[in-house]
C-alpha cells in the first residue's frame, strides 16, 4: 500500500502537515496520482504551502492521490490504490490520519474522494466554502467546484488549520474578499447550529449501517439539543448529473495542457506532432481520466454544449438558490457521503465509472460551493461560512460521545 | 458577367500595456527568446490567471473611438486546440459575451465616404512562436508572446475590394495609435489580419463561397492576396479551375499564391466554455466614464483646429496630427509659451530630425512639452540663441532638464553685456588684419570668417543681428 510519493526529513509530530499530492510544492514533486506528471517539480509552492510554512509548519510528506483527484477513493493513482489485507479500498490520506503519522492533512477536493475517504474512514473534514481558501498552485482539475480542504483525526485539529489557510489571496480571481475570509477564523463570531434538515431523497440507496450512521447522529443531535427535521430535497439529486458533466468538462479542458511539449510525461515513440500528442497522452494518462476527458469533450461540443453544458451551469444556479431557502430555515443539511461503507477492489474495477455513480452524495457541495462537513460518518452541508458553527457542532458531539 | 468582391476582415491588434493579460511578465516587444515567461503564461499547472484591468480599459478606449457598444458585463471563455504554441492548449478569449458590439469605421476612398460596420471587439490572449530550424529540422518555442493582451476586431463583410481595405485599416490603425490602443506596427506582429472573401454577380444578395486567408501581416501582401484570390474564385466560378470550397488558406507572398491549409492547422471544434477562473468583469458608471473622458478628439478634429484656433497652415496641423504624441507636446508647448508656429515648428523640423537619427517612429516622442514652450520663451526674449536651444533641445530627448536652468549650468545665456561684446569683437578685428582688408575690398565672405571667430568666442551666446552689427560698426571704426 503506496501511502507517500515523496517525503521529507520530518520534524514533530505537531508540525508536521501532509498534502495530498494535488498540490504544488518547490520542495517536493507533485504528481496529480498521474504517470503524466511522476517526478514533477513545481517552481512554485501553493499559497497554502506559504501559509502553512508561515506559521510554523512542515511540509512533511505528498500521500497518493487518484489521477487528477477525480475518482471514488485514489484507486486510479499511477503509484497504486490502497488496499487493505481485506481487499476493501482505503484511501492514502485517511489511512495516513488512522496510523496517527500525522495530525492533520490538506486534500483537494475535486470531486468528493477525501469526503468519502474521511466518511468510511470516521475522521473530520471540512470543505471550506468555495473563494475563501487559496487555490493558487493547486493541479487544476474542475475548477469552478475544487476546494481545499482539512481532515483530521479530531475537530480542533481540522480548525487550527483551516484558520492558517483561510483567506483572500490576489493570485486566486476567485478568491473573496478577506473580512469574508475572515469569518473561517478559529476566533470569528457564529452562530451556534440549532436546527439540522435531513434530505430524504438522498436516503434511498444508502445501506443499512450508512442508516445508522444517519441515526447516530440523530441521536447526538436529540442529547446536544439540536433540532432535527426532515425534508424531501429532491431537488439534490439532480446535483449528480449537472456536476458530472461540469466537472468532466473542466478537466478535460484542464488536463489538456499536458501534450508532451513543454513539460509533463513526452513518449519516446513518434514521427510528427500528432503523434507525439496522441501517444504521450495515451501512454501517459489511466482509463477514468480517458473517459471523462471524451465525456467532456463530448459535453462542451458545439452540438451539444447548449443542451448538455449548459443547462448544467443552469442546475447549478437552482440548486444554489435551492440550498439558500432551505438554509434559510435550518443551519445544516444531513446527507450520506457515499452508498455505502466499504468498496472493494474487484468493485472498482467491474464498475469503472463508480465514482460518477457515487458523486451523487458529494456533488450537492462541488457544485454549489456551500461548505460541507464530515462528521461521524455523514455529510452537513453548511450556509456559506458558517464552517465555524459547523465545527462548533461537531466537537459538542465529540464530547457528548466522549461523556456516553 | 461582371463580380463583386465581398470581404469582412478579423483584425489582430496587440495592445499597448505594460504586461501580460493573466499574470506579471512584461509584454514588451524585442527581449531574448523566453525571457518574459512565467509559469502561467508557459501554461503550467497551478497558476490562476488575474485579469491585467489595462487590457479592459484598452478594450473600452478601441470600441468607443470606433463607435461600438460597450457590453457592461463582459465575459471570457476558454477555445481548445493543440498547436505546440500555445502552451496550455486553450486559449482564454472572449467567444459569448464579447466587450464591444456593433461599431462603425468611416472611410474615403476613390468611391466616396462609406461606413463599414464593426461586428465586434474581443479582448484575448496571444500564442507563442515557433522558430523553425531548418539545418538541425527542429521546431522550438518561443513563449514571450504568449499570453501577450490582443484585441480582435470583426468587421460585417462590407469592404468591397483592395482599395476599401487598405482604407479600414489605415484608418483603424490611426484611430487606435491616436487611442494609445496600441502601437500598431505590422512589421512588429502587433497588427495582423485574416481576409474572409467571397465572390457574387454584381447586383445579387446572395453571398459566395468565402474563403479565409490567415495571418496576413503587410499591407501590401494584403493587397496582392486580395486581388489574387478575387481572381482566381471568379476563375472557379466561370470556367470551374479549381474547387471552391470554404477553407482555410495560407498567402505565401513570396509565390503571389495562395494554398489551402493543412487539416491539421484547423481545429474541428473549439469546445468554448466560460473560463471560471476569470470572473465575469463589470464595468460600471465610473470606470466608464474615465474611459470615456480618457478619449483623445479624432485626427481630423484636432487638425481642423489647430488651423481654426491656432492659425496653423494646412501643412503644419497635417504633420502635427500624425501622432498623438506630438499633438500632446504640441499642445503642452503652447499653453507654456502661446507660440503655435514656433512649436509646431520645433516639433515638425527639429525634434523629427532627432527622432529620425535616433530611428524612432513619431509615436516614441517622449520629451516634455512644457519644457520645449519654455525653451521657445528663452529663444523668444533672445535669452538663448537658436542655435544653443537646439543643443539643449537633444539634451531634452535624453533626459529631463529645466531648459533655463540648463543653460545657465552650461554656459548657454546670451551675453547682453554690449560693452563685453563689442570688447570681443575688437580683439577679433584686431586679430585678423587681412580678413578685415579684405572685407574692406568687397569681399562678403571675409566679413563671415570674421562672424564665425566671434561666434566662437562667444560660445554661441549672442544674437546673431546684434552680433552683425557691431562687427560692422567695429570694422567701420577700424
Amino acid at each position: 500500500m503506496k501511502l507517500y510519493i515523496s517525503e521529507s526529513a520530518s520534524t514533530s509530530y505537531e508540525n508536521k502537515v501532509v498534502l495530498d499530492d494535488m498540490i504544488l510544492t518547490k520542495k517536493l514533486p507533485t504528481s496529480a496520482g498521474s504517470r503524466m506528471l511522476d517526478g514533477y517539480m513545481s517552481l512554485f509552492d501553493a499559497e497554502i504551502v506559504t501559509k502553512l510554512e508561515e506559521n510554523g509548519y512542515e511540509i512533511a510528506a505528498k500521500a497518493n492521490v487518484g489521477e487528477f483527484g477525480i475518482d471514488l477513493l485514489g484507486e486510479t493513482s499511477y503509484y497504486g490504490a490502497c488496499i487493505c489485507e481485506d481487499g476493501t479500498l482505503t484511501n492514502a490520506v485517511a489511512e495516513i490520519l488512522k496510523r496517527k503519522e500525522a495530525n492533520a492533512v490538506v486534500c483537494f477536493d475535486v470531486n468528493g474522494a477525501p469526503r468519502r475517504a474521511a466518511a468510511i474512514g470516521n475522521l473530520t473534514y471540512i470543505k471550506p466554502t468555495y473563494g475563501t481558501v487559496s487555490r493558487y498552485g493547486t493541479i487544476p482539475a474542475a475548477c469552478s467546484g475544487e476546494t481545499v480542504g482539512v481532515m483530521a483525526n479530531d475537530t480542533s485539529a481540522c480548525r487550527k488549520i483551516l484558520s492558517i489557510i483561510a483567506g483572500h489571496d490576489d493570485k486566486d480571481g476567485t478568491s473573496l474578499p478577506e473580512e469574508t475570509c475572515a469569518l473561517l477564523k478559529a476566533d470569528a463570531k457564529r452562530e451556534p447550529v440549532k436546527k439540522i434538515a435531513v434530505a430524504k431523497s438522498m436516503l434511498a440507496s444508502v445501506d443499512d449501517k450508512t442508516k445508522n450512521l444517519i441515526e447516530n447522529f440523530k441521536a447526538k443531535a436529540a442529547k446536544c439539543s439540536v433540532e432535527i427535521v426532515e425534508i424531501d430535497a429532491l431537488e439534490l439529486t439532480a446535483a449528480k448529473t449537472a456536476w458530472n458533466i461540469l466537472m468532466s468538462a473542466e478537466v478535460c479542458n484542464n488536463v489538456s495542457r499536458y501534450d508532451g511539449i513543454k513539460f509533463g510525461y513526452r513518449t519516446p515513440k513518434y514521427e510528427d506532432i500528432d503523434e507525439l500528442y496522441t501517444n504521450s497522452r495515451t501512454e501517459a494518462f489511466g482509463y477514468l481520466l480517458k473517459s471523462t476527458i471524451l465525456y467532456g469533450s463530448d459535453a462542451l461540443s458545439t452540438d451539444n454544449y447548449r443542451k448538455v453544458y449548459d443547462k448544467a451551469l443552469r442546475v447549478r444556479r437552482v440548486l444554489s438558490e435551492y440550498l439558500y431557502k432551505v438554509l434559510a430555515e435550518a443551519d445544516g443539511i444531513l446527507i450520506p457521503a457515499c452508498s455505502k461503507r466499504n468498496f472493494t477492489e474487484a468493485e472498482v474495477k467491474t464498475n469503472k465509472y463508480i465514482s460518477y455513480d457515487e458523486s451523487f452524495y458529494t456533488a450537492p457541495s462541488s457544485i454549489t460551493g456551500f461548505p460541507t462537513m464530515v462528521t461521524g460518518g455523514v455529510q452537513i452541508i453548511g450556509k456559506p461560512f458558517s464552517e465555524n458553527s459547523l465545527l462548533d457542532m461537531a466537537l459538542m458531539f465529540e464530547k457528548e460521545g466522549e461523556e456516553s | 458577367m461582371r463580380y463583386e468582391t465581398v470581404i469582412g476582415l478579423e483584425v489582430h491588434v496587440e495592445l499597448a500595456t505594460e504586461s501580460k493579460i493573466f499574470c506579471s511578465c512584461s509584454a514588451k516587444f524585442g527581449a531574448e527568446q523566453n525571457d518574459n515567461v512565467c509559469p502561467a503564461c508557459c501554461g503550467m499547472p497551478g497558476m490562476l490567471p488575474v485579469l491585467n484591468k489595462r487590457v479592459v480599459d484598452l478594450g473600452m478606449t478601441a470600441g468607443m473611438m470606433l463607435n461600438c457598444h460597450i457590453n457592461r458585463v463582459t465575459t471570457f471563455d476558454k477555445k481548445s486546440y493543440y498547436y505546440p504554441d500555445l502552451p496550455a492548449s486553450y486559449q482564454t478569449t472572449q467567444w459569448f459575451a464579447p466587450i464591444c458590439v456593433n461599431g462603425t469605421v468611416d472611410i474615403k476612398t476613390s468611391n466616396g465616404e462609406k461606413k463599414v460596420r464593426i461586428k465586434q471587439i474581443h479582448m484575448e490572449e496571444d500564442a507563442g512562436k515557433l522558430v523553425h530550424d531548418d539545418w538541425t529540422d527542429t521546431s522550438l518555442v518561443d513563449f514571450n508572446r504568449t499570453s501577450v493582451p490582443l484585441i480582435e476586431i470583426v468587421s460585417q463583410p462590407d469592404l468591397s475590394g483592395a482599395e476599401e481595405v487598405v482604407a479600414y485599416l489605415e484608418r483603424l490603425r490611426d484611430l487606435l495609435r491616436f487611442a494609445r490602443v496600441s502601437d500598431c506596427r505590422w512589421e512588429q506582429g502587433s497588427m495582423r489580419c485574416d481576409v474572409n472573401l467571397s465572390v457574387r454577380p454584381e447586383g445579387s444578395n446572395v453571398l459566395g463561397v468565402r474563403t479565409e486567408m490567415k495571418n496576413m501581416n503587410s499591407i501590401s501582401a494584403i493587397t496582392r492576396a486580395i486581388d489574387y484570390e478575387t481572381a482566381r474564385h471568379i476563375d472557379a466560378i466561370e470556367n470551374g479551375i479549381g474547387k471552391l470550397v470554404q477553407e482555410t488558406r495560407r498567402w505565401d507572398d513570396v509565390k503571389g499564391k495562395s494554398y489551402p491549409m493543412r487539416n491539421k492547422e484547423t481545429a474541428g471544434d473549439y469546445r468554448y466554455f466560460p473560463d471560471p477562473n476569470v470572473m465575469p468583469v463589470v464595468i460600471d458608471d465610473e470606470w466608464y466614464d474615465r474611459i470615456r473622458k480618457s478619449l483623445p478628439d479624432f485626427p481630423e478634429v484636432k487638425k481642423a483646429h489647430y488651423m481654426e484656433e491656432f492659425g496653423l497652415s494646412e501643412y503644419d496641423a497635417d504633420q502635427l496630427t500624425q501622432s498623438r504624441a506630438f499633438c500632446d507636446v504640441f499642445e503642452d508647448a503652447y499653453a507654456e509659451c502661446s507660440m503655435a508656429k514656433e512649436a509646431a515648428n520645433w516639433l515638425i523640423s527639429d525634434c523629427a530630425s532627432i527622432l529620425n537619427k535616433k530611428q524612432q517612429t513619431f509615436d516614441m516622442l517622449s520629451i516634455s512639452g512644457k519644457a520645449l514652450g519654455q525653451l521657445i520663451k528663452l529663444v523668444k526674449e533672445d535669452k538663448v540663441s537658436r542655435g544653443n536651444a537646439k543643443r539643449i533641445l537633444a539634451v531634452m530627448f535624453e533626459q529631463d532638464i529645466d531648459p533655463e536652468e540648463y543653460a545657465k549650468a552650461n554656459g548657454f545665456i546670451v551675453n547682453n553685456d554690449m560693452g563685453a561684446l563689442e570688447a570681443i569683437v575688437k580683439e577679433v578685428v584686431a586679430s585678423d588684419t587681412k580678413s578685415v582688408t579684405d572685407y574692406k575690398n568687397g569681399k562678403e565672405k571675409a566679413l563671415m570668417a570674421l562672424f564665425g571667430k566671434c561666434m566662437k568666442q562667444l560660445k554661441g551666446n549672442c544674437n546673431p543681428q546684434v552680433l552683425r552689427e557691431m562687427l560692422i560698426k567695429v570694422i567701420d571704426n577700424s
